[in-house]
C-alpha cells in the first residue's frame, strides 16, 4: 500500500477544505484529498451570496448579524460561535474580494449587496440587504478563486481518493486510508495534523439539492471511529426546489422580490411572518408552503406552489438571477419571465455534524479536543447555525471557520510529534472490500440506497412523529442489515469501480440516517428544522441544549450538552 | 418510452480495442439523460464508468459526446434525443481511462499555466477594491465557465493534435486579463500572445457552440487577439 507523509493532511476541497489549506500552507508541508477534482466539489452550487454585515446598500452592523444568526437557529445556535461569525465577516468578504472574487458592484464600485431570508436590521425590524453576491452563482466563483489560490501556492492535490477509514493511535489522529477510483488501490496517508472538511450528506433524502458526491463520509468514519455527532436531527429543508429534481432555486429570488404563491394566487407568506413575508427564515417558509399544500392549496392539486419572478423583467433576471433561469428553461421548459415556477422543499443542508471548538478542533466524548483532528465546513458543529441555518452564512461559515482552523494548525504544529502508525492501518478496509468483491450473489446497492431514501423522505422531513420515526429507525436497522449481509457488487474490477464506492458511501448513508432519526425522535419538542407535530411547542425549559449522539459497545447512545448563550435571552420567534 | 442507447467502452489494461454496447432504458422525456445512465448502471451495468456529481450543470463532471456533440449528461433531457438511439462517447481529444472517463490532468494542467489567480498591487485597502459595475461586467461571461472541458474537447485544432492551449484556458486568461483589479495585464498578455496561445485559434466557433454555460467563447478569444494588437504592438 503506497504511504504518503504530509504535516496537514485535509480531506475535502470545497470552500472550507480549501481556505484551510490556503492559510496552513508555506511553513506547513499541506496535502488534500479529494472525491472529485477540486473545481467540482459542492461549495460552487451555492448560488445567492455570502452574508456579511458590510453595509454597503443599508446601514448594517454585525450585532444584528449575530441576533439574526441566533434567532435563526431558534436559539440553539452557540453564541460565542455566532459573535465569532459575525464579527469577521466583513474582514471574510474584503478577503475574498482581495483575492480575486469578481462580485457584483453597487454604482460606487464597492461590494453589491441583497436580501436573503431571516437578514433583518435593528433586531428583527425588517429585512436588509446583507448578501454580498456574484449573479447566483457565488459559491462557484469563491470556489474558482481558492482554487486558484491552491495553484498558485503550489498546494498537493490527489483528486479522486474517496476516505474509507481514519487511522488513531493512542487517542489521537494519525491519518486515514484512501481509495483510489482510478487505479483500485488503497493509499495510506500519515500525518500530524488531520482536517475533515468533507460537507453534508444531504443523499440521505430522496429530494435534495445536493451532489452525488455528499454521503457524509467523514462525518461516518468519525462517528464509527466513537466520536460523537452533533445536534444531527435538524435537516434544512430549503423551500425552493425545482418539483421532483430538487435543484435549486436560489433564496436570492425571492430576495429580489420574488413571491410565492398558492392555487389562488394568494401571497400566503403574509400569513406566516407578516413582517418579512417571503423572507422569513427557510425552516418557517418550508413549513408554510407544506400547510398550504397539505390543506389543499397546492398548484392543481399537486405537492407543489408557485416562485413568481414575473415581475422582476427579463433585464433583473438576466443579470442577477441568470443560473437559476437557465436551470427552469431546461428542466422545466419554463421562461420565468412570463411563467411561475413550480417549487417544492427540498433537502438542503445539515446543520449537524462532527462537534468542534471556534477554532475547528473537534471535541470527544468527553468534549475535549481530540489531538490531530479537526473540521471545518458542513460536516462540522461549530455550532454557529444551531436548529436552522439562514441563507448566506454558509459560505461565510466556510472561510471563516476553515482560516481559522488553519491558523489553529500551524500554531499547534512546532508542538505536534509525528504519531505512529498502527501495523494493521487498511487491514479492516481491505477485508471489508475483499467481502464485498467475493459476493457473487444478493442486491445491488441502488434498491437499498432508494429504500433508505424513501424512507427518510416519508418520515423524517419536514414535519415528524414519534410514530413514524420509530418506524424509520426500524426500516433503517432493517437496511444496514441487509446492507451488512447481502450486498453485492455487480461489477468487481479495480478501474473506475463506482459500484464498489456508492456500495462503501451507503453504509455512510445508513449509519448517518440512524443518527438522524434517533436523535429526532429523542427531541420531544418542535425547534427551528426540527418539527414534531406531536410536541408543537419550543420547550426551552428542557431542551435548550445540544444532542449529541456516539456509539457505546456498537449501539448510538444520546448524551446532551448546555448551549452556549452570551448576549440573547431565547424568545419566541417570529418573523 | 424506450430508449435505446450505445455507449462507448473501453478499459485499456483488458482491452485492445475500444467496443460499443447496446442498453435500453424505459425513460421520461423529462428525464436528463444522466438519469438514464444512472439507470443503466445501477440495475444492469455496474462496470460501465462515468463522471457525474452535482446533475445539474453547475460542477462539469459529466461532459461526454452526446450524439457527436460534446455536452454535459445533466443538461441533455429525453425528450431533445428521443427520436433517435442516443449515442455516448468520451470527450474527444483526451486519453481514455475507461470507458466514459478520460485524463483530465493535462487540461487542468493548461488551465494552470494560465495563472489562473488575481495578480493585484501589493497594497491593499482594508476594504475592498473600488471596481465600477461596467469594468466588472467585462467579466460576467467567462466567470460562467465550470471548467468541464467541452469547449477544449470540441476545438478542431486541438483535435489535429497542435499544441494549441485551447480555449478553456484562453477563458482564464481572459477572466484576469481584462479584471481592472489585476495588475500583470501586459505579462498576461504576453503570455497568451504566441501561436499556441491567443494565435492559435482559427475561429471554428466550435467551443462556442457547444458550451453548456453559452460563453461566447470564439468572441472572447477574439477580444484578447485585439487587446493584444492593440497594447502589445
Amino acid at each position: 500500500m503506497p504511504v504518503h507523509k504530509h504535516d496537514v493532511v485535509i480531506v475535502g476541497s470545497g470552500l472550507a477544505g480549501l481556505r484551510t489549506a490556503v492559510e496552513a500552507v508555506g511553513s506547513a508541508d499541506v496535502a488534500l484529498i479529494s472525491k472529485v477534482f477540486p473545481t467540482r466539489s459542492h461549495s460552487g452550487a451555492a448560488q445567492g451570496g455570502i452574508a456579511a454585515a458590510i453595509g454597503n446598500e443599508e446601514p448594517d452592523s454585525w450585532e444584528w448579524h449575530m441576533f439574526d444568526t441566533v434567532k435563526g437557529g431558534d436559539y440553539l445556535t452557540d453564541q460565542d460561535a455566532a459573535e465569532v461569525l459575525a464579527r469577521d465577516g466583513p474582514r471574510a468578504v474584503y478577503e475574498l474580494e482581495h483575492m480575486g472574487v469578481p462580485f457584483n458592484r453597487t454604482p460606487e464600485g464597492r461590494i453589491a449587496q441583497r436580501a436573503f431570508g431571516g437578514h433583518t436590521r435593528d433586531y428583527g425590524k425588517a429585512a436588509v440587504k446583507r448578501a454580498c453576491y456574484a449573479a447566483d452563482r457565488t459559491g462557484r466563483v469563491i470556489l474558482d478563486t481558492l482554487y486558484g489560490q491552491a495553484v498558485r501556492k503550489g498546494i498537493r492535490v490527489y483528486a479522486e481518493l474517496s476516505i474509507v477509514d481514519l487511522i488513531f493511535r493512542d487517542g489521537r489522529a494519525a491519518g486515514l486510508v484512501a481509495y483510489d477510483l482510478a487505479t483500485g488501490e488503497l493509499h495510506l496517508f500519515h500525518c500530524r495534523l488531520l482536517l475533515l472538511a468533507t460537507g453534508g450528506f444531504g443523499k440521505v433524502y430522496k429530494t435534495t439539492s445536493n451532489c452525488f458526491a455528499n454521503t457524509g463520509d467523514g462525518v461516518y468514519l468519525a462517528y464509527r471511529a466513537g466520536l460523537p455527532l452533533e445536534d444531527m436531527e435538524f435537516v434544512q429543508f430549503h423551500p425552493t426546489g425545482i418539483h421532483g429534481l430538487g435543484v435549486l432555486i436560489s433564496e436570492a429570488a425571492r430576495g429580489e422580490g420574488g413571491i410565492l404563491r398558492n392555487r389562488d394566487g394568494e401571497r400566503f407568506m403574509e400569513r406566516y411572518a407578516p413582517t418579512i413575508k417571503d423572507l422569513a427564515a427557510r425552516d418557517v417558509v418550508s413549513r408554510a408552503i407544506m400547510q398550504e399544500i397539505q390543506e389543499g392549496r397546492g398548484i392543481d392539486g399537486q405537492d407543489i406552489v408557485h416562485l413568481d419572478l414575473t415581475h422582476l423583467g427579463k433585464d433583473r433576471l438576466a443579470e442577477r438571477l441568470s443560473d437559476i433561469s437557465s436551470f427552469v428553461r431546461i428542466y422545466l421548459g419554463i421562461d420565468p419571465a412570463s411563467e411561475p415556477i413550480p417549487v417544492h422543499p427540498t433537502c438542503h443542508y445539515m446543520m449537524g455534524g462532527i462537534p468542534t471548538d471556534v477554532d475547528g478542533r473537534v471535541l470527544g466524548k468527553d468534549l475535549q479536543p481530540v489531538t490531530g483532528l479537526f473540521a471545518a465546513g458542513e460536516c462540522a458543529c461549530v455550532s454557529v447555525h444551531g436548529a436552522n441555518r439562514l441563507g448566506c452564512n454558509s459560505l461565510l461559515d466556510l472561510v471563516v471557520f476553515g482560516r481559522r482552523a488553519g491558523k489553529k494548525m500551524l500554531a499547534q504544529l512546532p508542538n505536534v510529534p509525528w504519531p505512529q502508525l498502527p501495523r494493521d492501518a487498511g487491514d479492516a478496509v481491505r477485508e471489508r472490500i475483499e467481502r464485498l468483491k467475493g459476493r457473487s450473489s444478493g442486491e445491488r446497492v441502488h434498491g437499498l440506497r432508494r429504500e433508505l431514501q424513501q424512507v427518510m423522505m416519508e418520515r423524517c422531513a419536514v414535519f415528524r412523529r414519534e410514530a413514524d420515526l420509530r418506524q424509520a429507525l426500524e426500516d433503517i436497522r432493517a437496511l444496514q442489515a441487509r446492507c451488512r449481509d447481502g450486498l453485492y457488487l455487480n461489477y468487481r474490477g479495480e478501474r473506475f469501480n463506482t459500484d464498489l464506492l456508492e456500495a462503501l458511501e451507503l453504509e455512510s448513508l445508513l449509519g448517518l440516517a440512524e443518527t438522524i432519526v434517533l436523535s429526532a425522535l429523542k427531541r420531544t419538542e418542535s425547534r427551528g428544522a426540527h418539527w414534531r407535530e406531536d410536541f408543537p411547542d419550543r420547550d426551552d425549559q428542557r431542551w435548550l441544549k445540544h444532542t449529541l449522539v456516539a456509539l457505546e459497545d456498537g449501539e448510538p447512545a444520546i448524551f446532551y450538552r448546555p448551549v452556549t448563550v452570551t448576549r440573547f435571552e431565547p424568545k419566541p420567534r417570529v418573523y | 418510452m424506450e430508449l435505446r442507447f450505445k455507449i462507448y467502452r473501453f478499459d485499456p489494461r483488458m482491452d485492445s480495442e475500444p467496443r460499443y454496447q447496446d442498453y435500453v432504458v424505459q425513460a421520461d422525456p423529462r428525464e436528463r439523460i444522466l438519469d438514464c445512465l444512472n439507470r443503466i448502471k445501477w440495475e444492469q451495468d455496474g462496470s460501465l464508468s462515468y463522471r457525474m456529481s452535482c446533475g445539474h450543470g453547475v460542477c462539469g463532471s459529466d461532459a461526454m459526446r452526446i450524439n457527436g456533440r460534446c455536452a454535459l449528461a445533466c443538461q441533455k433531457l429525453v425528450k431533445d434525443v428521443a427520436d433517435s438511439e442516443v449515442l455516448l462517447e468520451p470527450l474527444p481529444t483526451f486519453t481514455v481511462l475507461k470507458d466514459l472517463v478520460v485524463d483530465l490532468d493535462p487540461f487542468f494542467e493548461r488551465v494552470n499555466q494560465m495563472r489562473p489567480y488575481l495578480l493585484a498591487a501589493l497594497e491593499e485597502p482594508n476594504r475592498e477594491r473600488l471596481q465600477t459595475p461596467e469594468a466588472r461586467k467585462k467579466l460576467d461571461h467567462v466567470i460562467r465557465c465550470i471548467l468541464c472541458a467541452c469547449c477544449t474537447a470540441s476545438c478542431p485544432i486541438v483535435q489535429e493534435g497542435t499544441p494549441f492551449i485551447g480555449p478553456a484556458a484562453l477563458v482564464w486568461a481572459f477572466r484576469n486579463i481584462f479584471d481592472s483589479r489585476d495588475a500583470r495585464h501586459e505579462e498576461r498578455l504576453k503570455a497568451v500572445d504566441t501561436p499556441d496561445g491567443a494565435w492559435g485559434c482559427r475561429n471554428h466557433f466550435e467551443c462556442t457552440r457547444v458550451c453548456p454555460k453559452e460563453i461566447p467563447v470564439t468572441k472572447s478569444i477574439n477580444i484578447i487577439k485585439r487587446e493584444i494588437e492593440k497594447a502589445l504592438r
